[in-house]
C-alpha cells in the first residue's frame, strides 16, 4: 500500500514521538494576525522567551481593520489598541509583517498564497480555524488557539495527534453556475458538521482536478466547517503554476528541487485512506444555507426540511434553527428577502471571485434593490489593486455596491461591518452562527458570490443561473 | 513539573448546557475579542445566548443562581465547533469560580486542544450518560461532579460512569505537562536535525 500526502507531511516534519504520545510536529510555517497573537507574545515576555524561527512566521492584520477607511488611528480604541500591540511585537522579534503601510495587507489566508508563501509539502500553522485553506496547495495546514501559537514562536514545534484520512472524491463535471463554494457547502450537507472530526479531508477526483487554485481554495478554506482540522488537495501543475514566480517561490537551481520534492509529497496512486467517499457533480446545484450551521442548508430550489428528516437528536437544533431563522419547514428558500449583501471573506474574497460576479453583470445595467445594502470587500491590497487596474471598482459601483478595503469585514463581527438587528444577509462567507455577522439576532444564508450578486439584485434569495441567464450547458457540449 | 500542574481529580458542582453545536461564536462572541489580555473575559461568557434566553423570558444556566460556583461543565455534541479562539476556554475558566473541567458527548478539534494547553480535561461520555449527569444536575445543583482523569470516570451523586479522554491528552494531565512549551523547546538538537532535511525550510536557500 502507498502512503497518503498527510501522513508523508507529518512524518517529514516529526521532530519525536512526546512522552504522552503526541508527536512533536515542526512547522515549516506559522501566520500570525492581530487577534490571536497579542496574549501569546506577552506569555514568550513572561517567560523570558524568544521567537526560535522569525524567518519562518509572517503577519498581517484582517479581522479587525475597518474597511471604509484604513487611516489611523482606528476610531475603535481597542482595534487600535491590537493593531499597535501588532506592530510591536513584529517590531521586536523581527517578523515580516504584510503591513497596510506596504500595500500588501490582506487577510492572512489570502495574503500567504498571494506571496508564494504557501507551497506544497509543508506543515502550517496559524491562529484562525480557516488556516486550513492552504491545504489548497498539498500543504497540511492546522488553526490553532493561542498557547500553541505561543508554542509555535518559542519553538517552531507543536504536539499533536495523527489525523486520519478520509478521501473525498467529486466526480463528473459540474454544471454552469455552480461554483467550488457549492462543492464545499455539498459536501458539509452531506457529511455533517461533526463527520470530519477527528480526520484531515483529502479532496480529489475530476471536479477537483479541473479547479484553478482559488477555487481549490474555497473548498480547502471551509474543511473546519464539516469538522475536519484540515483539508488538501494533492499538487499538480495547476498549482506549480500559480506559485511560480511570486515573491517567496523557489526560484532558478531552487525551482526543479522544489518540484521535485512537491511531486515526493503527493499521495501515491494506491494510498491508503481511512475512509473514502465518492459523490456525482452533476448532483450538485448552487446550495443556499438557512440555518445556523454550515451543515444546515438545500439547493436554491428546494425547501427547509421537515423535523422528520433529522435524527431525533438533532431534532433541537433544527427546532432552534426554524426558530432562530424564522423559517418554517416546507418554505421554499428562493425568494427569502434580503437585507445585506456581503461580497468578501477569505472563502470568497479573491480575484476570481469579484471576477465572476463582474462578468454575470457588466453592461447588463442591473441594480442593487432599494432595500439592499451590498458591499464588496477584496480579501487583500493586492486583489484591491487588480479589481482598480481592470475597472471593475466601477462596475460594481455603478450597480449599486460599496467597494472597500480589504479585510475580513462582516464575515465576523470585530470590526465595524456587521449586520443590525434582525437582517438577512447573503453571504460568501463562511458560517451562518448564531450572532456570527455582527448583531446578536442577525440571520446569514451561505451562498457563492454569484448567488450574492443576484440576491443583491433581486432584493431575495434567486436562482443566479436564472437571474443571470446562464446557459444550462457549457459551451461546446 | 510542579505538582500545582497536575490534572488527577477534579471536582465540584456542575452546571449544565444543553444543545448540540455550540460553537465558539455563542460561548464568546467576538467583539469580546477586541483585546490584547484574556483579563475580564470570563463574564461575558454566553453572553449572547444569555440575553436572547432573557428577552424569551427564559434564564441561561450561566445566569441561574443555583449554579454560581460550578466548576465543572456538561454539554453534549460537537461543543466548541467553529472557530479556534482560545478565547472560548479562556473565557469559561475564567467564569465565577473558574470552569475546571468539561464533560460532553463530543467536542470539536480545535476547542479540545486549546483545553488540552490549559489544563482543562474535556472528557466524553456516551448521551445517556451525559443526560443522566444533566437531570441529576438540574434536579440537585448542590450534588458534587467529578471527573477522574486518572480512572477515566464520571461521577455524580452516588453514581458514576465510564468516560473516555485520549491516551496523550490524559498522560499530560496526569503528569501536569500540558503546558508544552518547555518540552518542546528541550529537543533544540532534533528540531534544527528535522529542519535541516526539509528543503524550503531555509527559504530554498
Amino acid at each position: 500500500m502507498g502512503r497518503n500526502l498527510f501522513d508523508k507531511v507529518f512524518d517529514l516534519h516529526t521532530v519525536r514521538q512526546l512522552p504522552s504520545g503526541q508527536y512533536q510536529i515542526l512547522m515549516g510555517l506559522q501566520l500570525i494576525h492581530e487577534v490571536t497573537s497579542p496574549q501569546a507574545f506577552a506569555a514568550l515576555r513572561e517567560r523570558g522567551l524568544g521567537v526560535a524561527h522569525p524567518e519562518r512566521n509572517f503577519a498581517t492584520a484582517d479581522h479587525i481593520i475597518p474597511t471604509a477607511s484604513q487611516a489611523r488611528p482606528f476610531a475603535d480604541g481597542l482595534a487600535e489598541e491590537m493593531m499597535q500591540a501588532l506592530e510591536r511585537n513584529v517590531a521586536e522579534y523581527g517578523i515580516e509583517y504584510f503591513s497596510p503601510e506596504s500595500g500588501t495587507q490582506g487577510i492572512v489566508h489570502i495574503v500567504g498564497p498571494e506571496m508564494g508563501l504557501t507551497q506544497p509539502g509543508m506543515t502550517m500553522c496559524c491562529g484562525d480555524s480557516h488556516t486550513s485553506t492552504h491545504g489548497a496547495f498539498g500543504a497540511i495546514a492546522f488553526g490553532i488557539g493561542t498557547s500553541q501559537v505561543r508554542d509555535v514562536l518559542a519553538t517552531q514545534c507543536m504536539s499533536m495527534g495523527r489525523a486520519k484520512v478520509r478521501r473525498i472524491e467529486v466526480n463528473g463535471r459540474l454544471r454552469p453556475g455552480v461554483y467550488a463554494k457549492d462543492v464545499i457547502l455539498y459536501i458539509i450537507q452531506q457529511l455533517g458538521v461533526k463527520g470530519g472530526v477527528g480526520y484531515a479531508y483529502e479532496y480529489a477526483g475530476d471536479v477537483i482536478e479541473a479547479m484553478t487554485m482559488e477555487e481549490r481554495m474555497t473548498v480547502c478554506n471551509m474543511s473546519i466547517e464539516g469538522g475536519a482540522r484540515c483539508g488538501y488537495i494533492n499538487p499538480d501543475q495547476t498549482t506549480y503554476d500559480y506559485i511560480k514566480g511570486r515573491k517567496y517561490a523557489p526560484k532558478g537551481a531552487a525551482w526543479d528541487r522544489a518540484v521535485a520534492y512537491w511531486e515526493s509529497v503527493r499521495s501515491d496512486p494506491d494510498a491508503a485512506f481511512d475512509d473514502v467517499v465518492k459523490y456525482d457533480a452533476a448532483d450538485i446545484e448552487p446550495v443556499v444555507t438557512w440555518g445556523i450551521t454550515p451543515g444546515q442548508s438545500t439547493s436554491v430550489n428546494g425547501a427547509i426540511p421537515s423535523l422528520e428528516a433529522f435524527d431525533a437528536t438533532e431534532q433541537e437544533l433544527i427546532r432552534e434553527a426554524y426558530d432562530y431563522m424564522s423559517f418554517a419547514p416546507g418554505q421554499p428558500v428562493r425568494g427569502t428577502k434580503i437585507d445585506v449583501a456581503f461580497l468578501g471573506s477569505c472563502t470568497n474574497g479573491r480575484l476570481s471571485d469579484f471576477a465572476e460576479v463582474v462578468r454575470h453583470i457588466e453592461g447588463r445595467g442591473f441594480k442593487v434593490a432599494p432595500t439592499v445594502r451590498a458591499i464588496a470587500v477584496p480579501g487583500s491590497m493586492k486583489v484591491r489593486e487588480e479589481i482598480l487596474k481592470l475597472g471593475w471598482d466601477a462596475i460594481l459601483r455603478e450597480a449599486g455596491f460599496e467597494f472597500r478595503d480589504a479585510g475580513c469585514s462582516m464575515c465576523l463581527a470585530m470590526n465595524p461591518d456587521k449586520l443590525k438587528g434582525r437582517e438577512v444577509c447573503a453571504s460568501s462567507s463562511n458560517r451562518n452562527f448564531k450572532g456570527r455577522q455582527g448583531s446578536p439576532t442577525g440571520r446569514t444564508l451561505l451562498m457563492s458570490p454569484v448567488m450574492v450578486a443576484a440576491a443583491a439584485f433581486a432584493g431575495e434569495v434567486t436562482d443566479a443561473r436564472e437571474f443571470f441567464e446562464i446557459a444550462a450547458e457549457p459551451a461546446g457540449v | 513539573m510542579s505538582d500545582d500542574a497536575k490534572r488527577i481529580r477534579i471536582s465540584g458542582r456542575a452546571i449544565p448546557v444543553r444543545g448540540n453545536d455550540i460553537d465558539t461564536d455563542r460561548i464568546i462572541p467576538a467583539r469580546f475579542l477586541r483585546c490584547v489580555t484574556f483579563d475580564g473575559i470570563g463574564e461575558h461568557s454566553f453572553e449572547d445566548d444569555r440575553l436572547q434566553i432573557a428577552e424569551k423570558g427564559g434564564t441561561h444556566s450561566f445566569d441561574k443562581p443555583e449554579f454560581a460556583g460550578a466548576e465543572v461543565l456538561v454539554v453534549n455534541k460537537n461543543f466548541g465547533c467553529g472557530s479556534s479562539r482560545e478565547h472560548a476556554p479562556q473565557a469559561i475558566m475564567r467564569w465565577g469560580k473558574g470552569i475546571k473541567a468539561i464533560i460532553g458527548e463530543s467536542f470539536a478539534e480545535i476547542f479540545f486542544g486549546n483545553c488540552v494547553s490549559l489544563g482543562i480535561p474535556a472528557v466524553t461520555a456516551d448521551s445517556k450518560t451525559i443526560g443522566r449527569i444533566m437531570a441529576a444536575v438540574e434536579a440537585d445543583p448542590s450534588i458534587e461532579v467529578a471527573v477522574d482523569v486518572e480512572k477515566r470516570t464520571v461521577s455524580w451523586g452516588s453514581e458514576s460512569a465510564d468516560c473516555e479522554l485520549p491516551d496523550g491528552p490524559r498522560m499530560q494531565f496526569m503528569e501536569g505537562r500540558w503546558d508544552s512549551t518547555l518540552e518542546l523547546l528541550s529537543a533544540k538538537d532534533a528540531i534544527a536535525a528535522t529542519a535541516s532535511k526539509l528543503p524550503y525550510f531555509n527559504h530554498w536557500q
